[in-house]
């Protein structure tokens, strides 16, 4: 019985610091719609500039003051970014800001480094704080009282100001119609500016009041950043309240659950999460995402096939990549085979993404069963690699009809989150299921047949899979099936009432999004000649959104682009400096400045620009009928 | 920003994209975690800088110089290959080198097997990979977890404690090394139980809940292999909660100046750890290294200084034992291979591939509010690996 209660204790202790950052999430999220994927960045600013201010200021008076002032810093240098930043780019298309915020993520892990120096650093214990105090003969660190009770006192200071000052009630109205806010004439610049710097005084402040617990060092921000999401997730989006249950309920879990199963940490969040999204899929405190109005008058360019001329310029460029071997060396061909798997692969999330409208944050979970799919077909079977690239993606294919499922029935975030979740369960079997897939030692061994071993051999074979690939996926665009798809995404009670099944059609686009990421994944273990359970990981899911986002979500091949863009940028900066996080962030942030369409939506409006076209006589101006997003032909 | 390190002559000749090398010069490859883990790989690449220059300083391999190409990893196995086929393929060097985590070495290992070229594993610890997926070019440097595992079940062995209990980092690293540090503490003490695990996630211990599961059993002591930003965390609510009190703990890897500085005044006292206690190591040999490192770094050196240091000296040597840089000589000339190393002379056994460097072993103290090892022994290696007749056993056949 005591041991329980201490238990309770020490889950409660761990919920506090996760519910500060988690609410200033769920609060920038729900006025601004920002998914704010710096945020883990800020919290580990807090505890840098935490770490360095408690070092200069000491006493009781010190410490504290320099925990509050960090999280101040902190506040203001969030404030700057979405000034500088996110405010030139909210009238982008959705997640853009993702990609935005993610580039800072990337800046800020090398940015540490170089001022704080690469060591873990420990800081002083908090004055006051630093014994235990006795629980039914069990010790328990006072500091953890104070987190205990630090939870609830924020949550209370969050309610007051929503409920009685001027500026909450505004983050309440736009958290539930920003539209309507705006309408109004609130001044929308300020309300995000300032519920951005709350938001992010908040994840400085849960920083900030680590370090008397643990050490600062620059991979924090990583460490925290998904379990946050997942937490806001399962409170429901913009509920603060939500995020202080949900850290409870998390915590507390991972407490017990740690006595039964001693290994379910890594997963349990993500257990969870799929337990509440497939049970209530809006969380627990969240209400239904209302239908975004459709913008009104934006131009519309419905997508169309290539035109003659571009089939040939199309047939041009594979050509030219063709030949490439000739003049290439062996390095740069392997290169380009990389290049070439990803193009698919990002070809195949931009498909979901943009005809089906349904952005995925766990697409690397395809791409990796696939790959696992194939190794399993080699190890197992001693198969060749001709049936391993056939058969391989069919675990792809598998994965996709079972979590497709659960996933389609949801929409927005909600359905990014649970495809996260599954793809971080497919992660957490191949990292622990050691006798089968060699655990995070992965399966080693998975050369090519002798025919594709040479450099040239691989890439003329990767080039034809992606080339096949991307070509299905765009007829697939202008198949019927494809022209459903759109209905349903711009419109889903239009074309429900014309007897378009939603759910089916997202359904089979996801089967189909996931198949051809299996092929993507199956080729990518041959040219490795391994296979490792980061092929499922959250990174390589935001590679390919990063990817898709770049090229631009609007087009209709635009991933082929990003995926070419990005891949070719980060292989070429990591080979060449030790800072290839601080120039990719930092070249993601001026693309995404300077094309809030992605690359290939910029040169599409260029084009439009300087030769708008006269078929149907419809040009560029044309107001909308309600169609919610803008089609760029290409 | 490539990092040559060497002259801005041969940084010249590279971004001239002259193919071949130079007369005169022998380039080598090394990949290492430097942008995932640097805390490691910083004083690693001190360690390098240091072998390399006191080796081009003497006149190089046979009158040529070595010029090292250094690339990141970023941590993941997958860009390590990518690295690895540059190396070779483009930059045309005669052997690859480095490595941190274990599964980054092991890919490595498994493309030196693919693509024939001699591999040199600083500093992964995996027992795999010299045993079940060794292969005739892959060699590896450091003490590997086999036998540190051994070193600390032998003192473990001495003490009266019968109930374990364990913590360890969920991944292969942990579980392999308490699979065997289990193996070997029954075998020496069969009336011992394991009483307890906790697998924490890499990175994310929640360590309350963790260290009161593991008090709830009542261990007599409790064996670690977390370390970092974990190992610090576990300490702090460890102390607080007075878990460690009235028991033994033995602590993987705690004594490396990388995890034990940290940890400051809060060092915990009598800890069995394995280290490298630089401060009062007194041979000849440590004693000349310390004093070059400390004079051209301006600093102390880490255990990652000795695995950079003694990489580059084995590169050395295995070029200068042979004329005959292609791959199969190579790999050769590194059986049975003798290198100077601060800690003494090592040998790269024949049969295993695994060289014989050793490890300090001690217990946790504090001196001047700093963590410390006191008492410091050093372990030979060789005692410590299974028999050569026997360890070939363990390799697959090829």
């Amino acid at each position: 019985m005591e041991f329980i209660l201490v238990q309770t204790l020490s889950g409660l202790a761990s919920a506090a610091s996760l519910f500060l950052v988690a609410s200033g999430l769920s609060i920038i999220f729900g006025v601004t719609r920002i998914v704010n994927f710096a945020h883990g960045a800020f919290y580990m600013l807090g505890a840098y500039m935490a770490f360095t201010l408690t070092d200069r200021w000491t006493g009781a008076f010190g410490f504290w003051g320099a925990i509050i002032a960090a999280s101040l810093v902190v506040a203001v240098l969030g404030a700057l970014m979405e000034m500088v930043l996110l405010r030139r780019i909210y009238q982008a298309p959705e997640l853009f800001q993702l990609l935005a915020t993610f580039g800072v993520t990337l800046m800020v892990q090398d940015i540490v480094v170089l001022i704080w120096g690469p060591e873990d650093l420990m800081g002083p214990r908090a004055p006051g704080f630093t014994g235990a105090v006795t629980v039914f003969g069990r010790m328990v660190p006072s500091y953890d009282f104070l987190l205990i009770a630090l939870g609830p006192v924020v949550l209370g200071l969050l309610w007051l100001l929503f409920h009685y000052t001027r500026w909450g009630v505004l983050v309440r109205a736009a958290t539930q119609d920003r539209d309507m806010v705006a309408a109004l004439g609130v001044n929308q610049k300020w309300l995000f500016t300032s519920v951005f710097a709350l938001g992010v005084f908040l994840a400085a402040l849960g920083g900030a009041l680590q370090i008397p617990r643990t050490t600062v060092s620059h991979s924090m921000d990583l460490a925290i950043i998904v379990e946050v999401f997942v937490v806001v997730v399962i409170g429901g989006l913009g509920s603060v309240l939500g995020a202080f249950v949900a850290a409870i309920i998390v915590s507390e879990l991972n407490a017990f659950g740690i006595l039964i199963f001693p290994k379910i940490s890594l997963i349990l969040v993500f257990l969870v999460m799929a337990v509440v999204l497939v049970i209530r899929p809006w969380g627990l405190f969240g209400k239904p995402e209302s239908a975004p109005r459709p913008a009104a008058g934006l131009s519309i360019r419905p997508w169309r096939p290539f035109t003659p001329a571009e089939r040939i310029a199309v047939a041009v460029g594979v050509f030219g990549a063709a030949v490439l071997p000739f003049f290439l060396g062996n390095y740069a061909l392997t290169v380009g085979a990389e290049i070439l798997v990803f193009v698919l692969f990002a070809a195949s999330l931009h498909f979901l993404m943009t005809v089906g409208g349904l952005a995925s944050f766990g697409h690397a979970a395809y791409f990796g069963l696939g790959a696992y799919g194939a190794a399993f077909l080699v190890k197992f079977t001693g198969a060749p690699m001709e049936a391993a690239l056939l058969v391989g993606p069919l675990m792809g294919l598998a994965g996709a009809v079972v979590f497709g499922w659960f996933c389609v029935r949801l929409s927005g975030v909600y359905f990014a989150m649970l495809t996260l979740a599954f793809a971080q369960i497919a992660w957490s079997i191949a990292f622990q299921w050691v006798d089968v897939t060699g655990g995070d030692n992965g399966m080693l061994g998975i050369w090519p047949s002798t025919w594709a071993s040479s450099p040239r051999g691989f890439f003329w074979l990767a080039l034809g899979i992606a080339v096949v690939g991307v070509g299905i996926l765009r007829v697939l665009v202008f198949s019927p099936f494809g022209y459903g798809l759109r209905a349903s995404r711009d419109s889903a009670l239009r074309s429900e009432a014309i007897g378009i099944d939603r759910r089916s059609m997202q359904w089979v686009a996801f089967i189909v999004a996931g198949t051809f990421a299996g092929i993507s994944g199956a080729t990518f273990a041959f040219l490795k000649g391994s296979v490792f359970p980061d092929f499922l990981g959250i990174p390589t899911s935001v590679d390919g959104l990063v990817m898709v986002l770049l090229g631009g979500i609007e087009t209709v091949s635009g991933a082929v682009v990003g995926a070419v863009v990005y891949k070719a940028l980060a292989i070429w900066l990591m080979s060449q400096t030790d800072l290839s996080k601080l120039v990719l962030g930092a070249i993601i942030v001026l693309l995404v400045v300077a094309f809030p369409k992605g690359i290939v939506g910029f040169l599409e409006d260029l084009r439009y620009r300087l030769r708008p076209p006269r078929a149907n006589g419809a040009g560029p101006k044309t107001a909308g009928y309600g169609i919610a997003k803008v089609e760029a032909a290409e | 920003m490539k990092k040559i390190i060497g002259s801005a002559l041969a940084a010249l000749v590279l971004a001239t994209g002259a193919a071949s090398a130079q007369q005169g010069e022998i380039k080598v490859g090394e990949i290492n975690s430097y942008s995932a883990l640097p805390a490691f790989t910083e004083p690693y690449r001190k360690g390098m800088e240091l072998a390399l220059k006191e080796i081009n300083d003497a006149g190089g391999i046979k009158g040529k110089k070595l010029v090292i190409i250094s690339k990141d990893d970023g941590g993941k196995p997958g860009d390590a290959l990518t690295a690895a086929n540059e190396l070779v393929s483009r930059d045309g060097v005669v052997l690859l080198a480095g490595g941190f985590l274990s599964n980054v070495g092991l890919a490595l290992a498994d493309f030196a097997k693919q693509k024939k070229v001699l591999y040199i594993a600083a500093e992964p610890l995996t027992d795999a990979i010299v045993w079940s997926k060794g292969n005739d070019y892959t060699f590896r440097l450091r003490t590997s977890n086999y036998m540190q595992a051994a070193m600390l079940a032998e003192e473990a062995a001495k003490l009266p404690a019968k109930r374990w209990a364990t913590i360890a980092p969920n991944y292969e690293f942990g579980q392999s090394f308490v699979a065997a540090f289990k193996e070997l503490l029954t075998k020496r003490r069969p009336d011992v139980e394991f009483v307890a695990e906790q697998w924490p996630p890499l990175g994310k211990i929640d360590a309350g809940p963790v260290l009161q599961a593991i008090d709830a059993a009542k261990p007599d002591a409790i064996l670690n292999a977390t370390f970092a930003g974990d190992l610090v965390k576990l300490v702090r609510e460890g102390n607080t909660r007075g878990v460690f009190k009235d028991r033994a703990v033995v602590s993987y890897l705690t004594g490396e100046p990388e995890y034990l500085d940290p940890l400051k005044e809060e060092t915990p006292a009598g800890w069995i750890v394995t280290g490298y206690p630089w401060y009062s190591i007194k041979t000849a040999a440590h004693q000349a290294f310390l004093d070059a490192y400390q004079q051209l770094h301006k600093d102390y050196p880490r255990l990652g200084s000795i695995v950079g240091y003694s990489t580059v000296k084995s590169i050395a040597a295995v070029l200068t034992a042979t004329d005959d840089h292609s791959t199969d000589g190579l790999a050769k000339a590194m059986k049975g291979l003798k290198v100077d190393t601060p800690f003494g002379s090592i040998v790269y056994r024949a049969a295993d591939h695994q060289s014989t460097l050793g490890a300090y072993i001690g217990t946790t103290g504090i001196r001047d509010g700093k963590g410390i090892m006191v008492d410091p022994v050093f372990r030979e290696g060789a005692a410590y690996l299974p028999s050569e007749a026997d360890a070939a056993k363990l390799r697959p056949a090829n």
